[in-house]
């Protein structure tokens, strides 16, 4: 009896959790009068009616989805920002905060406990603690305006340090000790003990980063000017509901590579957040 | 683990980088938040004494305090409670799990559209709830503003704290508790006894992160609210950036360090609490 309600329970969060997804993907297959008449209380102030919303569109259409590819070239420029922004993030991550996080964990220098509590609490500000001075740096790199404004800072976060460097101080100390013996120089021990071992960590923090900048809002609200240079997390929301069945479609589409790379990833980023927790 | 100083080799781009873009934007802000006048004339707390009198930097404070002090031990004894119940339900595993980090993926951008129709005067709830002969609330105009957006912070943290506390509860011994089991401990007491004190070394890290992520609601809140939102889900980045807009130079740099302040002091009590937490250095 307890396990049935529990079992009730979970089942019901888990249909709320998922809910949303689904509304999108109803949303964009509805037809262009359906969609009408059921958004009418919303759309038109001077009818006196609320959202209708059915479980499952009546006919189904993929009217919206072609009239995205043929009248909205704006799409797909922002849309090819945002996967320009997260790739350039990620590889420059991967060349700046995996070597980052090899030091951190693995050796032993002045000033390291101080400087890595430095990248904890530069992880946890807000972006709009150090918008200013950042602004500043920005314009004097003349970067503004560009999409390097948000790659850059990006590329050197402190937040893959500091989930990487947690896998990575999970690689037994003899192992390395025994490589050290054997005459494999430091880099050499990095890239043959280091990365291979590391790997599913890496992945974790490459998703939740990717998963970041593909929503990102904060810095290109400021720091980027031009409407053909913001990403799509900016754009689609702003979009007319009067074209209801162009916007679902556009987030149903913004949501398909995030929710692949996502399911791709899944099993490294279940790995990758475990050994954040556990002390090995 | 060796001291020698290749370490800085390894961490030299980076360093660099965080110097630019975070550790001396950070000094400029400080000096900022010290100097009054454009040319930084004259040193002194004014800049201080302004906010801490300015009616904006109060209920900014007080929304984002209150959104951190209802959110961090929700998610934390929801995510928990749910984590202990797949821990002992392993069958249900896999699935629940990722039906619970699919939020993590769903983009800003498609909940907020969902937003815009369920929580609007002439939305889906009012609809529901004007159906079933309730009066109609006003969403996003009201005090409900505030708990739409603890639900959807909820909703998107969940399943990533769920794996956090399974992977701490993967630590437990399976034999302690049968054991305990066997000599007649309630639920509670094993609760209690065995399976808290086991996780708590990861607490640390899980608070650490749920803070973190708990500044990303502004994204929610600005998307749909726009720059100036109902009071009650004003937060302090919303101030920062209508500061920012309006050129307050020398509000934003003295709220901005007043900010970190506090964080730094959270994260360090934290840490104290936590000494034995996963992130020993």
């Amino acid at each position: 009896m307890k396990s049935k309600a529990g079992l009730m329970c979970v089942s019901f969060f888990a249909f709320i959790v998922l809910y949303p997804a689904l509304f999108i993907l109803i949303g964009s297959l509805m037809g262009e009068e359906e969609l009408a008449s059921n958004l009418a209380g919303i759309l038109d102030k001077s009818v006196d009616d609320y959202v209708s919303w059915s479980l499952i569109p009546k006919e189904c259409s993929i009217e919206s989805y072609r009239q995205i590819m043929l009248f909205e070239p704006g799409f797909f420029v922002l849309f090819w920002n945002t996967v320009k922004i997260c790739i350039g993030v990620i590889i420059g991550q991967l060349l700046i905060a995996v070597p980052a996080a090899w030091g951190f964990a693995m050796y032993d220098f002045p000033l390291k406990k101080v400087l890595f509590m430095l990248y904890i609490i530069f992880m946890m500000l807000p972006f709009q603690v150090l918008m200013l001075p950042e602004y500043l740096v920005l314009s004097r790199l003349g970067l503004l305006d560009t999409l390097w404004s948000v790659i850059l800072p990006g590329a050197f976060s402190t937040f893959p340090v500091f989930i990487i460097y947690n896998f990575f101080k999970g690689i037994p100390e003899e192992e390395v000790e025994a490589a050290r013996l054997d005459g494999a120089g430091e880099f050499r021990i990095f890239f043959s003990i280091g990365i291979p071992a590391g790997r599913s960590g890496i992945a974790a923090a490459m998703i939740l980063q990717f998963l970041e900048y593909w929503n990102i809002v904060e810095q290109p609200m400021i720091f980027i000017d031009s409407e053909e240079k913001l990403p799509l997390s900016l754009y689609l929301p702003n979009m007319n509901l009067e074209n209801a069945g162009i916007a679902f479609a556009a987030a149903f589409l913004s949501l398909i590579p995030s929710v692949l790379i996502f399911r791709l990833g899944q099993e490294s980023l279940e790995s990758g957040i475990t050994a954040t927790t556990i002390k090995r | 683990m060796r001291n020698n100083r290749s370490g800085y080799l390894f961490i030299l781009l980076s360093l660099a980088g965080v110097s630019v873009f975070l550790m001396l934007p950070y000094l400029d802000i400080l000096l900022k938040s010290f100097s009054t006048g454009n040319e930084g004339v004259s040193i002194g707390l004014d800049n201080f004494k302004q906010i801490l009198q300015n009616e904006a930097f109060r209920i900014a404070t007080k929304n984002t305090v209150r959104f951190i002090a209802v959110c961090i031990p929700l998610l934390l004894i929801l995510s928990l409670a749910i984590s202990i119940y797949i821990y002992e339900n392993p069958k249900l595993g896999s699935m629940v799990k990722t039906s619970f980090l699919i939020p993590m993926a769903i983009p800003v951008t498609s909940v907020v559209l969902m937003w815009r129709f369920l929580f609007d005067d002439n939305g889906i709830l009012n609809g529901i709830l004007c159906s079933l002969g309730f009066n109609t609330v006003s969403w996003m105009n009201g005090s409900a503003a505030f708990w739409i957006l603890v639900g959807s912070y909820i909703w998107k943290n969940l399943g990533y704290n769920i794996i956090l506390w399974l992977a701490a509860l993967a630590t437990i011994d399976p034999q302690v508790q049968s054991a305990a089991k066997l000599d007649g401990a309630s639920g509670f007491q094993r609760l209690f006894r065995i399976t808290l004190p086991s996780v708590k070394n990861g607490t640390f890290i899980v608070v650490v992160l749920a803070i973190l992520n708990s500044f990303k609601v502004f994204r929610e809140a600005y998307l749909v609210a726009g720059d100036y939102p109902h009071d009650s889900i004003y937060l302090t980045q919303h101030l920062f950036n209508n500061w920012f807009r309006e050129l307050e130079l020398n509000k934003l740099a003295a709220g901005a360090v007043l900010d970190s302040v506090i964080l730094i002091i959270l994260i360090l009590v934290l840490q104290k609490c936590w000494k034995k937490g996963g992130t020993k250095l």
